[in-house]
C-alpha cells in the first residue's frame, strides 16, 4: 500500500509540467530543493535528536561550491557542478559537527548558530572569493552529461530534473533512517548512556549522520545555485536555518515526508501566494507558534491521529 | 602605545555595549532555562519604541527611561501569556516560540515604520569629544564603557552579596523555585535601550544583536554574569584590534576566538554545564 501511495504521490508530482502554467512548475521547483533541504535537516533533528540552528551552513556552502565551480572552473560540467555541491556540503557537516558535537542540547544548537553564522560572515567580506553581499551570479544550466536527453534551460525540463534527485534523496534518506546505522542513532538518540554501554560511541554516529545530512543539504544547496542562477549569503543566513527547522517542525519531524509538507507551506507563503509574501514572517511566525502551542506532532502529527491515515504515515 | 590605548578602548566600548545586550540573554537562560531567540527582537523594539518617544518630546533621557518600560511590559505579557505554557517541553519547543516571534517582531516593526535606517542622535551633553591618557575620543563612548561598568558591578554584587542575590542563585541550581520568581529579571536587559545611539535602528537590526550576544554568552558560559563580562570584553578586543589588524575579518577572528575557547572548555569560561 505505501509503495503504491508513493507512485501515486510521484506520479502525480511528475505530471506537474504538463498542466501547470510555468510560474507554477518554478515555484514547485522550489519547493522540491527546499524539501530536500528539510528532509536533510529531518535526518539530524528528527531521527539523530540534534537540534541544528546552523542547517543553512551545509546548504549555502553547496550553492556557493556549485556557483564556483561553474563560474571559474568549468563551464558546462553539470557532474562537477553537484559533486562540488555535495562534497562541500559534506565537508563543512564534518568540520562544524567536530566542534559542535563537544555539546549537548541548547549548548550544540547555539555552537551550530555561531558557527553558521561565521561562514555567513566570511561569505559577506570575503568579497573577492564569494563577491560579497552581492553573492556570485552568472550561472547557466549545462546541459545533461554526453549532452543525452532534454536541456536544462526550459523552467519544465529543470523541474522534472530537480524532481530525480529529490526522490533519489529521499530514498537514500530512507536507507539511512532503516539500516543498522539508523537504528543505533535511534538509540543513541533515546538514551546516550545505553547504548554507550552497549558499546555503540555517540560521537562517530552522530557526527556522520551529520556529514550525510550535509552532503544532502549540499546537493540542495548546488540544486538553487542551477536554479536561480546565483548564490549569495542570504542562503548561509541564519534566518535559512531557522526556516528551515520551522518547515521541519511544522511538517512533524522523524517522518521525512513531514518536512517535505512543511517545506511546501514556507515557499508557497514566500513565494507562491504573491498577496502574503509582503507579510510572509508574520504568517509564518504565527504558524509557528500555533503548532508549538496547539500542534506538537506538526502536519504528519495531525494525520496521525485519523485512523485512516495512521498506516500510511507510520514511523518507519 | 596611543594606536594600542586608542584600539582597546574601542574594544572596551564595543565590549561593554555587547554586555549590556547579552546580560539579559544569559541571565534568563540562568535563571529561567529559557533560550531567548528574541531577545535581539526585544532589542529592536525596545529602539523602536526609544525613536517613537523621542520623536514625540525631543528628550533623549525621557525615551531612555521609557523604552525599557514598555519593553519590560512586553516582555511580561509574554512570559506570563506564551512562555509558561511550553517550560516543561524542552528547549526546542522555547526556541521554536521565539523563534517564531523574531519574524512577527522584524514583519510588524517593517509594516510600522518602514524598511529605512533610524539614527538616534547622542544628546548633546555627551556629543563631544575628549581627552583621555593622551588620547582624543568620544564621550559617548566613554559614556557607553561606564555605563556597561556600573551595570557589571552592580549585577555581580547584588548576585553575589545581596539576599535576593542569594535566592536567585539558589534558583539557578534548583529550576523548582523559579516559578516563584517569574519574570523579574526581564528589567535587566531592558537597560540595553542604552545602545540605540550606537548602533543604527533598522528592522534586520535584531539579528546582529542577537548573534553578537550568542557569542558572549557562549564564550562566558550560559547563565554567568561574571562569564558574559569577561566574553563581552574578548569580544570587545577581538573586535577593535581585528578590524585594524585585518581589516574586514575581524568578524571571523571573533568567532576564530570563539572556536578555540569552546575546544578548551566546551561549556564557556564559567559555565554551569548541564
Amino acid at each position: 500500500v505505501r509503495r503504491a501511495a508513493a507512485g501515486v504521490v510521484i506520479a502525480a508530482l511528475a505530471s506537474v509540467p504538463g498542466w501547470a502554467s510555468l510560474f507554477w512548475v518554478n515555484v514547485g521547483t522550489q519547493v522540491l530543493i527546499f524539501a530536500v533541504f528539510a528532509m536533510s535537516l529531518d535526518l539530524v533533528l528528527g531521527y539523530g535528536g540534534m537540534p541544528s540552528l546552523g542547517h543553512a551552513a551545509f546548504y549555502g556552502a553547496g550553492a556557493y561550491a556549485c556557483a564556483l565551480i561553474a563560474l571559474r572552473v568549468t563551464d558546462g560540467n553539470l557532474l562537477l557542478m553537484l559533486a562540488a555541491g555535495i562534497v562541500s556540503g559534506a565537508a563543512v557537516a564534518a568540520l562544524i559537527g567536530a566542534l559542535a558535537l563537544r555539546a549537548r542540547g541548547v549548548y550544540f544548537l547555539m555552537l551550530t548558530l555561531a558557527l553558521g553564522q561565521m561562514l555567513w560572515a566570511l561569505a559577506e567580506r570575503w568579497t573577492s572569493v564569494t563577491g560579497g553581499s552581492d553573492g556570485l551570479f552568472g550561472v547557466s544550466r549545462p546541459a545533461l552529461p554526453g549532452g543525452v536527453g532534454p536541456a536544462l534551460g526550459p523552467g519544465r525540463n529543470y523541474y522534472v530534473f530537480t524532481l530525480v534527485l529529490a526522490v533519489a534523496a529521499f530514498v537514500a534518506l530512507r536507507l539511512v533512517v532503516a539500516s543498522p546505522f539508523g537504528r543505533t542513532l535511534a538509540g543513541i538518540r533515546e538514551s546516550e548512556q545505553r547504548s554507550r554501554a552497549l558499546g555503540y560511541a555517540a560521537f562517530p554516529h552522530q557526527w556522520l549522520t551529520l556529514v550525510i545530512a550535509g552532503a544532502v543539504a549540499g546537493l540542495a544547496g548546488a540544486l538553487a545555485t542551477l536554479f536561480n542562477g546565483y548564490a549569495n549569503p542570504e542562503q548561509l543566513h541564519w534566518t535559512t536555518s531557522g526556516l528551515v527547522l520551522v518547515a521541519t517542525i511544522l511538517g512533524g519531524t522523524r517522518s521525512l515526508v513531514g518536512p517535505a509538507l512543511g517545506a511546501a507551506f514556507i515557499v508557497l507563503m514566500q513565494t507562491g501566494i504573491s498577496s502574503l509574501s509582503e507579510r510572509s514572517g508574520l504568517v509564518i511566525g504565527l504558524s509557528l507558534v500555533a503548532v508549538v502551542l496547539f500542534l506538537p506532532g506538526g502536519l504528519v502529527g495531525l494525520a496521525r491521529r485519523v485512523p485512516a491515515l495512521r498506516t500510511a504515515t507510520r514511523r518507519g | 602605545v596611543r594606536q594600542v590605548l586608542q584600539l582597546a578602548l574601542d574594544g572596551l566600548a564595543f565590549g561593554g555595549l555587547v554586555f549590556l545586550l547579552a546580560a539579559g540573554l544569559s541571565v534568563i537562560f540562568g535563571l529561567m532555562d529559557v533560550l531567548n531567540l528574541a531577545h535581539g527582537s526585544f532589542y529592536m523594539l525596545g529602539a523602536y519604541a526609544g525613536v517613537s518617544v523621542l520623536q514625540a518630546t525631543g528628550s533623549f533621557w525621557l525615551a531612555l527611561l521609557i523604552a525599557p518600560i514598555c519593553l519590560a511590559v512586553i516582555g511580561a505579557l509574554m512570559e506570563t501569556v506564551l512562555f509558561r505554557r511550553v517550560y516543561g517541553q524542552g528547549h526546542l519547543s522555547q526556541v521554536l516560540l521565539t523563534f517564531g516571534f523574531t519574524l512577527i517582531f522584524v514583519d510588524l516593526v517593517r509594516w510600522g515604520y518602514g524598511p529605512e535606517t533610524r539614527s538616534i542622535a547622542a544628546p548633546s551633553a555627551l556629543g563631544g569629544v575628549t581627552s583621555f591618557l593622551g588620547v582624543r575620543y568620544p564621550l559617548y563612548r566613554l559614556f557607553v564603557i561606564g555605563v556597561a561598568a556600573a551595570l557589571a558591578v552592580t549585577m555581580i554584587v547584588f548576585w553575589r552579596r545581596s539576599r535576593v542575590g542569594a535566592i536567585l542563585r539558589a534558583a539557578v541550581v534548583d529550576r523548582q523555585m523559579v516559578g516563584l520568581l517569574g519574570i523579574d529579571v526581564n528589567r535587566v536587559f531592558t537597560l540595553t535601550f542604552i545602545a540605540g545611539p550606537y548602533l543604527s535602528v533598522y528592522p534586520g537590526m535584531d539579528d546582529v544583536v542577537l548573534v553578537l550576544a550568542l557569542v558572549v554568552v557562549v564564550i562566558g558560559g550560559l547563565g554567568s554574569i561574571e562569564g558574559a563580562v569577561v566574553g563581552a570584553v574578548i569580544l570587545g578586543m577581538a573586535n577593535s584590534f581585528g578590524t585594524f589588524y585585518l581589516q574586514q575579518f575581524a568578524v571571523s577572528l571573533v568567532f576564530a576566538v570563539m572556536a578555540v575557547i569552546l575546544l578548551v572548555r566546551p561549556t564557556g569560561l564559567f559555565g554551569i554545564g548541564r
